[in-house]
């Protein structure tokens, strides 16, 4: 979707703040957030794709003012009454009113670390590449209101294949509860003067990973 | 685990309130266990951060065996010195050279290698750095004081799937016969994620 969180290429923005490697959090709410939103990803009511279309679809203004956390919050809010699991008056009261959903599947302590370690692998078995190493692709003017993971900067834009995952699943269904459908993915590589014009970093390319679909030969 | 340290703006005390209420709200519901919670946060406190991803690098500094593995299949060369799992299952390491300088970013969310470098930094996630990385890589680096060549040829690696990159930088000079150790501690988060160079030993 054409939302607030496809930056690739804007301009004034301001500035980058580094920042030392040893500060994890900037305050204990963000720490809980965090846990939080793993703990509820273990309830099964949505994929990683979908919380990702939930922050996303935030309004603009309320994206660009929130900081990372706070999007996360919003969004684990929204998936949690998506899922029918929390109702609007429960957060107001800071009780709960209704009854849950899932508490069977409460990730426990004991799971913790076995549901770190394994982790989310998206990769499939699905249908074979069409391109290969070194050809000239396309990407496709893809431009849909749903999700999707080709970023604006490098719609319509021609580069090369460099690498091969195999098949992935694919988020444009997968954000909506309609199917891994996998397809081959790629690392497509463009040229800087390719994406922005005159006056790019002669210097500089840029890759994206894109799904099959995404792509067509140049 | 809730103490306030440290932070007394009202916009922060509207955060900590919302917060708990979600969790209490989550917690009666038994859909929640805070101590499950609590895990999560000390394994990423304290346990997954950026010195896993620089003893990776030191090791491939020193055995050209493990370089080689590293760059055929990043995944199982890391797995095998004991990092792996979420937001690392599709690893790949790519390797700054005098002539390429390699940079990660996400610029559709905050997509990081976290079993090799833990959680991002704040300005990972930002808008600026997700904006400007993919377009004046040059200028961002100059903001952490990093200037290149003008010859060298600057790679940006966008995560726009599950592919996650772990930044090789170059090896300093100077540092012939360091331990795996001592070579690590000059491994930066930041020259992980391409915006750092390793430190010199007089600088570490």
């Amino acid at each position: 979707m054409n939302g607030p969180q496809d930056v690739g290429g804007r301009h004034g923005v301001g500035a980058v703040v580094p920042e030392d490697e040893a500060v994890r959090f900037h305050a204990d709410w963000e720490k809980r957030v965090l846990g939080l939103t793993l703990a509820c990803g273990a309830l099964g009511h949505w994929t990683l794709d979908t919380s990702r279309h939930a922050r996303e679809s935030l309004p603009p203004a309320v994206y660009y003012n929130a900081s990372y956390y706070e999007i996360w919050l919003r969004a684990l809010e929204h998936l949690l009454e998506a899922a029918q699991e929390i109702k609007p008056d429960e957060l107001t009261n800071g009780h709960a009113i209704h009854p849950p959903r899932r508490p069977d599947r409460r990730l426990t302590t004991e799971a913790v670390p076995d549901v770190l370690a394994r982790g989310g692998p998206t990769e499939r078995t699905g249908p074979k590449p069409a391109f290969a190493i070194g050809e000239r692709v396309r990407t496709r003017n893809h431009q849909p209101a749903g999700h999707t993971r080709l970023p604006g900067y490098a719609r319509g834009a021609a580069g090369v294949v460099e690498a091969v995952h195999g098949a992935h699943v694919f988020p444009d269904t997968n954000a909506h509860g309609d199917g891994e459908h996998p397809q081959p993915l790629y690392t497509i590589r463009f040229e800087a003067t390719e994406l922005y014009g005159d006056g790019a970093d002669p210097t500089l390319s840029v890759s994206i990973e894109a799904w099959e679909s995404y792509l067509e030969r140049a | 685990m809730h103490d306030d340290h440290d932070h007394a703006d009202n916009e922060m005390d509207a955060m900590t309130a919302r917060v708990r209420a979600l969790e209490t709200v989550l917690t009666e519901k038994g859909l929640v266990d805070p101590a499950a919670v609590d895990a999560i946060i000390d394994t990423y406190e304290n346990r997954v951060g950026p010195r896993n991803g620089a003893a990776v690098v030191a090791r491939a500094w020193t055995d050209p065996e493990f370089a080689k593995w590293l760059r055929q299949d990043a995944t199982a060369a890391i797995a095998s010195l004991g990092f792996s799992g979420r937001q690392g299952e599709h690893m790949v390491a790519v390797f700054n050279t005098p002539k390429e300088h390699n940079i990660v970013v996400c610029t559709l969310c905050s997509c990081y290698p976290w079993p090799v470098l833990g959680l991002p930094p704040s300005w990972y996630k930002s808008p600026a750095y997700r904006a400007r990385a993919v377009r004046e890589p040059r200028a961002v680096l100059a903001e952490f004081g990093v200037s290149l060549p003008e010859e060298t040829r600057i790679r940006v690696w966008d995560s726009t799937a599950e592919i996650r990159y772990l930044v090789v930088p170059e090896r300093p000079a100077g540092t012939d016969g360091m331990s795996e150790p001592a070579l690590a501690a000059l491994v930066t988060r930041d020259s992980m994620i391409g915006c750092g160079l390793a430190l010199t030993p007089e600088a570490a």
